[in-house]
């Protein structure tokens, strides 16, 4: 096994982790008093947080020259799509029951849903078209134009989690200043080196 | 350093393949294992497990009166005390537990004034001697989420007629202690402290509204509003203020904490209408702590029948 194979090892490993955990604490009746929304709020965090560190593979990259970092981009941003989708389900199990309708109206009355919905619905095209494959079958330059969802992705799921909160705005606040340097880093390369623009796919 | 020439290193002190790849396993499974108990450590940092139950004293002679209480199953004390909004130590619901262990409590006094003929200040032990009745209500919070719970308190009633309201007195407002000592800043608290509350007079009289001292026999946990809170089991958990220190008659509507904060989210009544809703949690269905699916949140948390006749004359979903 080569380096960059046992680093992979290592990031699939320990992104697991958390979801170990929580299936561990679920067994043994741990997840406290409102299991399903602490799973919810746990699920939802790690979804923000591994697309925070997605979004930071180009800056490092770029800023420190560690040029091996992008070999585990893809991976960190499916972890992303994986933590989303399972907050998906468990609030369409939970709190919805599966019910296609409850959840239709739930999107229409609360905006925050409709903004969480379509966060995770930027991720789809994303993710399906992470593989090697997608990238040769799209052309790398339009790969990464479609790859600029991840963005909008962001942000809405920065919004969804701003508007959940009642009047505690530290973590909502605390991501989106880490998205905003991030996307910033992004703006100001691009401002300064015109030509370079294409180096953030 | 000495850098010897390839040709003068000993063929007996290059490390062989073997050693050499064994010694990479080595780290690599010391990495992969170290870095795996590194972020479980950084999980359970961040969502430790709740602290172990304070244990309060017990309250003697409660009256079980028959009516007052609902013969739904009742959520388990370990529930009931590590699932708290009380902003005042902490916004997160499973950490006001261990962020309140330590409050202080006694030497408590309620001072009651205002538009009243008698203004009085209670001491809390003086209070603790009034008739305890248990009483066991379903508790429906503003964030979708409910509970059954056996309080022990008596009617507020009580006290608003010891200091004999005058006839200008509409209202009653609630006043909970702020100590910045022991609680945290308005500011990480996201809310103005102290947290004020306000009922209508006639709601503050209504036999089901009590000034609570306790639960599950024992006095009051600090997490749950120690030594003394109001119960108002019609309207969301947020009405019913904890750890009371003033009480006011007045005749004005008196501003409340949530309503100041998010005046289109929160209104003075709060009163639990499923038909009322709110931006961020269905009010038309609840999860009863405990169970896996939702069920139908009912008009005025199911004491229609007993408050209604406040509100007959009032648009609900104006005056929400």
């Amino acid at each position: 096994m080569n380096d960059v194979k046992f680093y992979k090892l290592i990031i699939f490993i320990n992104s697991l982790v958390p979801l170990a955990l929580l299936g561990w604490d679920a067994v043994f009746g741990k997840l406290g008093a409102n299991p399903i929304e602490f799973f919810l709020r746990t699920t939802g965090v790690l979804t923000l947080l591994f697309l925070l560190i997605t979004l930071s593979v180009t800056p490092l990259r770029k800023y420190y020259g560690w040029n091996n970092l992008v070999k585990f981009r893809r991976m960190l941003g499916l972890y992303s799509f994986f933590y989303g989708f399972l907050h998906l389900v468990t609030y369409s199990i939970f709190d919805k029951s599966f019910s296609l309708s409850a959840i239709a109206s739930d999107v229409w009355q609360r905006p925050f849903i409709a903004i969480g919905m379509l966060a995770f619905f930027t991720l789809i095209p994303i993710a399906v078209t992470s593989t090697n494959g997608m990238i040769k079958r799209l052309g790398g330059k339009n790969w990464a134009r479609l790859h600029k969802l991840t963005y909008i992705a962001a942000i809405l799921g920065v919004i969804h989690f701003w508007m959940i909160v009642k009047s505690d705005v530290f973590y909502p606040l605390l991501f989106g200043l880490v998205l905003g340097g991030l996307l910033g880093y992004r703006i100001y390369a691009a401002y300064e080196k015109p030509k370079k623009v294409l180096a953030t796919k | 350093m000495v850098i010897k020439k390839p040709n003068e290193i000993k063929s007996s002190e290059i490390t062989d393949e073997k050693t050499y790849l064994n010694r990479r396993n080595f780290i690599r499974a010391g990495l992969l294992a170290g870095t795996t108990l590194a972020t479980a450590g950084v999980y359970r940092f961040i969502n430790p497990p709740p602290p172990k139950a304070v244990v309060t004293a017990e309250i003697q002679n409660i009256i079980k009166p028959t009516d007052f209480r609902t013969e739904e199953k009742l959520n388990t004390f370990e529930e009931i005390t590590n699932y708290n909004n009380y902003y005042e130590f902490s916004t997160s619901k499973t950490a006001v537990a261990r962020e309140a262990e330590d409050f202080i409590t006694r030497p408590w006094t309620v001072e009651v004034g205002g538009l009243v003929q008698k203004p009085k200040t209670f001491d809390i032990e003086d209070l603790l001697k009034f008739d305890q009745e248990e009483r066991i209500y379903r508790f429906r919070c503003v964030e979708g989420w409910s509970m059954v719970i056996p309080w022990i308190g008596f009617p507020l009633k009580k006290i608003l007629d010891s200091v004999k309201p005058l006839g200008a007195a509409k209202y009653v407002a609630f006043e909970t202690l702020y100590d910045s000592k022991q609680m945290q800043s308005s500011f990480s608290a996201g809310i103005a402290l102290p947290y004020v509350e306000g009922l209508r007079l006639d709601e503050a009289a209504h036999p089901l509204t009590i000034l609570a001292t306790g639960l599950y026999g024992k006095q009051m946990p600090n997490q749950n509003g120690a030594p003394i809170r109001l119960i108002v089991p019609w309207k969301y958990g947020f009405k019913s203020i904890k750890s009371v220190v003033k009480i006011t008659l007045t005749d004005q509507e008196p501003p409340t904490t949530w309503n100041i904060a998010a005046p289109s989210e929160y209104g003075f009544y709060s009163n639990v209408n499923p038909n009322v809703r709110h931006p961020r949690w269905s009010q038309a269905t609840e999860n009863r702590i405990g169970e896996y699916t939702r069920r139908s949140t009912l008009l005025f948390n199911g004491y229609a029948e007993q408050v209604e006749s406040l509100y007959s004359e009032m648009d609900l979903k104006r005056f929400f």
